[in-house]
């Protein structure tokens, strides 16, 4: 085992930069990222737009090949798509001709082309755990936002991932959604313990879920602030009312806002 | 200030029978205005002697042609249906046959194909073969462009999706790409099918011995004006059928392709 793997570090970014454009007058859309994330760690994403939160999460996906340093997963090198991996898109991206139950059982159809009774059950299990049992025949679009949102992260989950890479999921939905899916969210990682990275806009949603917050500067994008988030868990609308709760939004509104002050 | 429609059923009821009501309308007032002036046959014929004329033709001689018409825009469609799509499918999983295969399609399609039409008897002869391929090419260019278009608006994540399992290109392509592209292949099969009887009607104008086409044009030529007007309403309700068809064809297989009411 190499030596970040014993480190407890799971995720590992060294020097991590990225540019889409060769031009060197072009500055990369991010570039010298470190980041350490340990097993079954909750880490929230927040900055600006166009700070190449996406970019890292697509390379930790393995959809991209970072352009300067490594990412490693468990102490191996992330080299290409890798399939430990789920992902949670901006938009529930669900396909509209399956049913619920076929959604949740894509990544299996599409991966192998078949899958079988046993993973039919899993599915089943997984939409009752997000409270979806009695949507498995329905088609998405008789679903809400919020619950076809489930249905994406139940689909991420089918694989049963190490990763879940969540991309501004919850950005689509209207702010009472928001929340209670997020408290769902919680609940599930915390039966399914997951390590998640959490890109959101969003800074006390970011407070609300994670472990630790990333604060990303604008492009080209690197790390501002890591900010662990020492609130109790589980965390519930009590949460919010407790007082470091605010402290620790300020704190990051506060780089977001003001980034000359870092 | 816009028009309400009055509540309930009765507005409801009027939404339905107004397209019919206005057409029927638009059909008592032809009748009016060619009773009134008595305008001859020959400028305009009256409904009446239009219906007249449908029914002093034989059953079976309306047959022969409908299915003379019929038989070379179904083939027409279907060849089409098999050209365009695989053709689509092709030009998106390769750049350089997009690039290779567009300018051709477009110089096809910019070509009038009424003034094509004659070459192509000449050099094929006035069989099947020559119809259908005329048909073809009215048709087969809505398909591609549609089917491409559709093939590519495939949403950029379930792509990612796609390539974060690290499944095949077929497989990508046949569960994910195709069937997004179903709502717009369908929006180009209701344009071709249409397109399909023009190029029918289109090469028998050219040279044809049966055919609803040909039938206006012999009616005509013997100044048979209410007949050849009987001719184009057949010809007209056949081609809504078959437009209608199609439809009905989207609603039964793949119902999730359309809006929800």
């Amino acid at each position: 085992m190499t030596e970040s793997a014993t480190n407890r570090s799971f995720v590992q970014l060294a020097g991590v930069g990225h540019r889409y454009d060769p031009n060197p007058d072009i500055p990369p859309a991010i570039t010298g990222i470190n980041l350490d994330i340990r097993r079954h760690e909750f880490v929230a994403v927040v900055g600006p737009s166009g700070c190449g939160k996406s970019t890292l999460l697509r390379m930790i996906a393995g959809l991209l090949k970072p352009s300067e340093g490594s990412v490693s997963v468990f102490g191996k090198e992330v080299d290409g798509p890798r399939d430990d991996v789920g992902i949670v898109f901006q938009k529930p991206t669900l396909l509209p001709w399956l049913t619920v139950r076929k959604n949740v059982l894509f990544p299996l159809k599409h991966k192998y082309g078949r899958y079988g009774r046993e993973d039919e059950k899993r599915a089943d299990e997984l939409l009752a755990m997000a409270g979806l049992e009695t949507f498995a025949n329905k088609m998405p679009d008789e679903l809400s936002g919020g619950m076809q949102q489930r249905v994406g992260i139940v689909r991420a989950l089918l694989l049963n991932p190490d990763i879940l890479l969540m991309d501004e999921p919850f950005s689509a939905l209207d702010a009472m959604t928001r929340e209670q899916i997020g408290f769902d969210l919680l609940k599930i990682w915390q039966e399914n313990p997951k390590t998640v990275l959490f890109i959101t806009h969003s800074i006390s949603e970011a407070v609300l879920l994670a472990d630790r917050v990333l604060v990303m500067s604008k492009r080209p994008g690197t790390v501002l602030e890591m900010v662990s988030v020492d609130l109790p868990r589980p965390r519930t609308t009590h949460t919010i009312s407790n007082p470091h709760f605010g402290k620790l939004t300020e704190r990051l509104r506060k780089h977001i806002y003001e980034p000359e002050v870092a | 200030m816009s028009l309400k429609l009055p509540d309930g059923k009765a507005g409801r009821f009027l939404l339905t029978a107004a397209p019919w009501l206005f057409f029927l309308a638009l059909i008592v007032l032809w009748e009016l205005v060619c009773q009134v002036f008595s305008l001859p046959e020959y400028v305009l014929p009256a409904p009446s002697a239009i219906v007249d004329a449908f029914f002093n033709v034989e059953f079976s001689r309306w047959m022969t042609h409908l299915w003379a018409t019929l038989r070379v825009a179904l083939m027409g469609f279907v060849v089409s249906i098999l050209v365009a799509i695989p053709i689509a499918i092709a030009m998106m999983r390769s750049e350089l046959l997009s690039r290779t295969l567009y300018p051709l399609l477009v110089v096809i399609q910019s070509t009038p194909v009424v003034a094509v039409a004659p070459l192509i008897i000449v050099l094929m002869g006035s069989d099947d073969p020559s119809r259908v391929l005329i048909t073809c090419l009215l048709t087969f260019f809505p398909l591609v462009v549609s089917t491409a278009t559709g093939i590519n608006e495939t949403p950029a994540e379930l792509i990612e999706l796609s390539r974060s399992l690290d499944a095949p290109t077929r497989r990508e392509t046949w569960q994910i790409r195709i069937p997004y592209a179903i709502p717009h292949i369908f929006s180009g099969l209701r344009v071709a099918i249409t397109l399909a009887i023009i190029g029918a009607v289109v090469a028998e104008f050219v040279a044809a011995e049966e055919g609803l086409g040909y039938f206006i044009q012999f009616s005509t030529s013997f100044f048979r004006i209410p007949q050849a007007f009987a001719g184009l309403f057949f010809l007209a309700v056949v081609s809504l059928l078959l437009f209608k068809s199609v439809q009905w064809a989207q609603q039964i297989f793949f119902p999730w392709s359309l809006p929800r009411k």
